[in-house]
This record gives C-alpha cells, structure tokens and sequence, in this order.
C-alpha cells in the first residue's frame, strides 16, 4: 500500500478568525496552527482578548468572521452533532475553577463520565479518584467547592476538564490569583500531564513565569492594534522579536519602548 | 491687592488668600490644615478673585504655612490647575508640599481616556430605536428560550433527554412541601376575607348562605392557582434566577456548555418538571385551605351549620371549575420556572446583575400570570365554560 505522502492536519488550526461584541471588534485576523502535544500559550495585556479567543476556541462565543478547526475537521460549520462530538474531546479549565457548587468534587468529576459513557458507578468512582489523584486532591471526593482553598478549586477543575481523557486540554489564567508556590505547582501540573496523556495544551496567560516554563510557541495580542503582533518560542521572542511591545512585555518594560498599558 | 476669606473661614482650621506679588502674578497662599473633611472651598473661588483684578498670565501658590493636608488639597489643586489650563494661565506648582507634587503628577501621568468618561449620548431618536430593537431582541430570545424548553420536555417525553433524578427530587421538595406553610396561611387569609366581604353584602338580602358558593367558586376558578402561582414566582422562581444567575457568573453554565452537556437539559429542565408536578398539587391544596377559611367565617359569623355549608360548597362547584384551575396552574408553573431561568441564564457577571435578574424574574413572571389569566377567562367564556 502506498502510504500517505501529505502530513497529517495540524491538531488545532485557527484561521483568519475574527472576534466581535456586536459591531465592537476585539481582535481581528488571527490565524495559528498548533501541533500535537504542543503547549502553546495566548499572551497580551488586560483586555487584548485573550479569554475572548480562547471562548471562540472551545465554541463558546461564535466567531465574527474565521473558523477554527479541529485534526483539519471546521469546528464552527459542522452540524450540531458533530460539534457536540468536537467538543468532548476539549477539556477546559476555567479562570475560577467553575466547579458545579451544588455536587461534591466527585460528582462534579463524575457528571461527564456518567453523561457521556455507559461505565458502571464502582468504575466511575474509580475513575474519579484517579483523576483526583492525579491533580493532588486525593480524600477530597467528598467536598463541595466552597469548603476548598482557590489553588484546590483550579486543581479540581483540571481534574474534571480531563475526566473524558480529552486530547486537548485548554486553561484559562491557571495562575491568576494564587501564590507564587501553587502557581508553580500548576505549572509542573501542566508539563507533567502533557509528559504522560501527550494531550495538546492551550494556556491563556500573562504571567512571564509561567508563559518562559512551559510554553513551545506563544502568541501575543495587542490591544491596540487588535491583532496578533507575534508569534512563535518566547524565549525567541523576547530576545529577537522586532516589535517592541512584545519584548517590554516579556522582559516587565525593561526592554524595548514602554509597554502599552491599558 | 489682597483679599483673604475671613468671614467664610471662622471655625475652620484653613485659611486662603489670593495675592498679586506682580500684578500679571497670582500667588495662591494656603495655611492651616487642608483635609478633605475640612469643608474645604470651591476652586472656582479662587478664579472669581483673580479676575476681579487686572488679567494674570502666571500662577503660583505658596503652601509653608500648610501643617497637614491629605488628598482634599490634591482634588483642590487639580480643579485649580486644570482651570488655570484651559484659561491658558501658566502655572507654577513648586509651591506644593513634595508629597502633593508627587501624587499630581501621577494623576496626570496617564491622559484620561477619550472613550470612557464622555462617551457622546446619541440624538433621542437613535436611543428610541436602540430601545426598540433592544426589546424586540429581547422578546425574540425569550421565546426562542420557550421554544427550546418545549422542545427538551418533548426530548424528555419520547426518552430522548435525561433528567439526574437526585436534582429533580431537590428542586421538588424545595418547591412543593416546603411552600406549603406560606401558601397555607396565603389561602386561608384569602378565603377569610372573600367570605367576610361576600357575608356584608349578601347579608343584607338574607343570603348568606351563598357566601359558599362565591367561596368555593372563585377559590378553584381564579384565586386559588393565581394566589399558588404567584407566591411561587416570588419565591422559587427569584430562587431559581438567583442559583442560575450566580451560576453564571462562577462561569459553571459555561463549564457545562464547553463539556457538551445542554444546560437546558442539566438545569432547565428538571426545574421545569418539578415545578409541572408540584403546581396542581398546591394549588388543589390551596382551593381546599381557602375553602375551609370561608367556612369559619361562614360557621362563626353567619352562625351556618357545618354539614349545611359543605353541602352548598357541593353543590356550588363542579369539576370543571377544579379542572380549569388545574389547567391554569400547569401554565403558571411553566412559567415561572421558565421565566425564573431564562432571567438567571440571561444574567450578567456581577452581583448587581443577579439582583437585577432576580427582580426582573419575580416580575415578568407576575405580569405573565396576570395576562395569561385574562386570556383564560377570555377564551373559557367564548367556549361558556
């Protein structure tokens, strides 16, 4: 048998995307391709977009104008079926942790399997565990979100964004508002279950730390121009970049013109 | 040419002088203590000195006699400079305390921006129609919410769409039995007070007897399921907003939507079933609570026998009278479960919002079950029920 010459779609391509509160745009002309097991980071200032383009991807907001695609497969102009399909291979990790605060940890990491599998209730609560486990929550099944501390509830939500075993993992601000410690400890998270399940990450973050440890490829938003400015290594990109907003933000100002605030 | 405020400043700790060193030279001289609770003096006193003299071209303020000032000295000296600005009158500011040049210029280190604070009001006209098509958008999602609310519950009838029972027995016992003190006491006192009003006027004709039947009629007809629909939309569909509002906020309806789960399905739906069950129910239970509160006044008041009085009841209200208040209590329960979580799902992201929906639930709700009535009392009169 011949075997196929053309490589294999990228895992998530986003093209020509636009995104708009009715007639307001917020960033226009976006278009990035992203690699299996590949970390890739969404970066700019306060009110770029950067959760706006991370809503666009997991089919949250409908884009103005573009398409993001999915293994080559568009997400937006599938039908219904199919993009519910899309969607279970997507898990995301929201800013706050977003846990259901009615059900207990174990029943929010156990909706979806229930929801979406024909496993038994004892495989289920192993599962679960598992899941738990993975993420350093182990003996906290039976807690309702607001007994645990917010580092605790992003953990939680991670657990939950991979109780299908999805193959793209997309986080919202993992480190906003916790301690520089329990933001590293989610950061080594992030790296060690793209090291073990080989899923593709997704991180939307302004933290320097955290964007210099794990991000392959990054892409910056500018809030001025609406539109990406950069994109590639941000290693590279602080030390060569040509635009000089995107070298002050990786370097905190110290490089480059003063960083456009705002 | 100097003038002082002496009899503005008595039982103030400041003082403040306007003085000509040159007389193209204004020199503010402030002393005393400038803080914000002071009842400091509006800067626009200052400009109503200086022009009462010959034209100044330059400003300076002399502050050594200041002993303590905190950010009231600040706001009065950004109004004075930002005057002296569009006066075109230079000004000198190294008379402030260090400190106080210090914040004024970090006030004005970022020129203020154009878009917030004096955004343009469009002309009336547009604002009527970006009001109009606001609210026909408005109308628009709420019935297409409707729409696919019919649509789970027909999903759900033909086995298509599941229910968690364990939400559904919650929403329940939250909506039936624990409503039944408040609706308990609402019917009776209803009850009491028709039958009190019925008993002056029928009194007067020797027919008290028929305080029965204006009872029991109006009860399972109107007032019973009315009563029942609108204590339940203040109560259960304001809570209903408030958790899916808040919900919404803690972004969880988005965490359902991304991981494929309908939220109409997850939280529409078993809200909307409970309250299908639980609505007929109280709402028998309120036409007979009503009913027994009109007998005590019949019994005590009229002096009617017991047995007497129910017997008239009988023969009073026939089945279709409970069966269209049945009806009619189906319909509000849709309604206000359907209201309560349209309003919270529709919720903005802050507390103020989930206020808002809250109240907004309680009230369309209300104005619906008003409406819907008196299209009910329309149609069931066209077909002389």
């Amino acid at each position: 048998m011949a075997s196929d010459t053309t490589p294999p779609p990228p895992r998530i391509a986003v093209a020509d995307l636009t995104m708009a509160y009715g007639s307001f745009v917020i960033q226009h002309d976006i278009s990035f391709t992203i690699g299996r097991g590949e970390i890739f980071v969404i970066m700019g200032g306060s009110g770029s977009g950067k959760s706006t383009l991370l809503n666009h991807m997991v089919g949250l907001r409908t884009p103005a104008k573009g398409d993001v695609l999915y293994d080559g497969q568009s997400f937006w102009h599938a039908a219904d079926e199919e993009r519910d399909r899309l969607r279970r291979r997507l898990g995301v990790s929201y800013q706050a942790g977003a846990l259901w605060s009615s059900m207990t940890l174990a029943e929010n990491v156990a909706l979806p399997l229930e929801t979406f599998t024909r496993l038994s209730p004892k495989q289920i609560g192993e599962i679960v565990s598992l899941k738990l486990a993975l993420v350093g929550l182990a003996g906290f099944e039976e807690f309702y979100p607001s007994e645990i501390s917010g580092g605790m509830l992003k953990r939680a939500g991670v657990a939950r964004a991979m109780a299908l075993d999805p193959d793209i993992l997309f986080f919202d601000e993992p480190s906003a508002g916790l301690d520089p410690i329990s933001s590293r400890r989610l950061d080594e998270l992030i790296l060690e279950l793209r090291a073990s399940l080989g899923a593709t990450m997704v991180v939307v973050t302004h933290e320097l730390p955290s964007i210099f440890a794990i991000a392959d490829t990054a892409v910056f938003l500018d809030a001025d121009r609406r539109t990406m400015i950069a994109l590639g290594n941000p290693k590279k990109l602080r030390d060569e970049s040509s635009e000089a907003t995107v070298r002050a933000f990786l370097t905190r100002g110290e490089q480059g013109a003063r960083g456009s605030t705002g | 040419m100097t003038r002082a405020w002496p009899s503005t400043t008595v039982g103030r700790p400041w003082t403040l002088r306007v003085e000509r060193t040159r007389p193209e030279v204004a020199c503010v001289e402030l002393t005393g203590v400038w803080r914000k609770e002071d009842r400091l003096p509006d800067p626009s006193e200052v400009w109503r000195e200086i022009q009462a003299g010959p034209p100044v071209q330059r400003l300076t303020f002399d502050t050594s006699r200041v002993t303590d000032w905190d950010s009231g000295l600040v706001t009065f000296a950004i109004k004075v400079l930002e005057e002296a600005k569009a006066r075109r009158v230079e000004s000198d500011r190294a008379g402030f305390p260090d400190g106080a040049q210090r914040l004024l210029h970090l006030a004005e280190a970022v020129p203020e921006k154009q878009t917030g604070r004096a955004r343009a009001q469009p002309p009336w006209l547009a604002r009527i129609g970006a009001r109009a098509t606001a609210t026909w958008a408005g109308i628009a999602t709420g019935l297409s919410f409707l729409g696919e609310g019919v649509l789970a519950l027909g999903a759900l009838l033909r086995g298509r769409a599941r229910v968690r029972m364990s939400d559904l027995l919650v929403v329940m016992q939250d909506s039936g039995p624990r409503a039944l003190g408040i609706v308990s006491l609402i019917s009776f006192l209803i009850g009491l007070i028709l039958a009190f009003v019925g008993a002056v006027q029928l009194q007067q004709f020797g027919a008290s007897i028929f305080v029965a039947n204006l009872v029991a009629i109006a009860m399972t007809r109107e007032i019973g399921c009315i009563m029942t629909a609108v204590v339940m939309a203040g109560r259960t569909g304001a809570a209903f907003a408030a958790q899916l509002g808040t919900m919404n906020t803690n972004q969880e309806i988005d965490a359902l939507s991304t991981m494929g789960i309908s939220p109409m399905e997850f939280l529409v739906l078993p809200r909307m079933l409970a309250l299908i069950m639980m609505m007929p129910l109280l709402t028998i239970y309120a036409d007979l609570v009503g009913i027994l509160g009109g007998a005590v006044v019949g019994m005590a008041m009229l002096g009617l026998g017991s047995a007497e009085y129910f017997e008239q009841t009988r023969g009073a209200v026939g089945l279709t009278s409970f069966f269209i208040g049945i009806c009619k209590s189906l319909v509000f329960g849709v309604v206000v479960a359907l209201v309560g979580c349209f309003r919270g799902m529709q919720s903005g992201r802050s507390a103020a919002a989930v206020g808002l929906a809250t109240t907004s639930a309680v009230v369309t709700s209300i104005v619906l079950i008003i409406v819907i009535d008196g299209i009910f009392a329309v149609v069931l009169n066209v077909l002389g029920l």
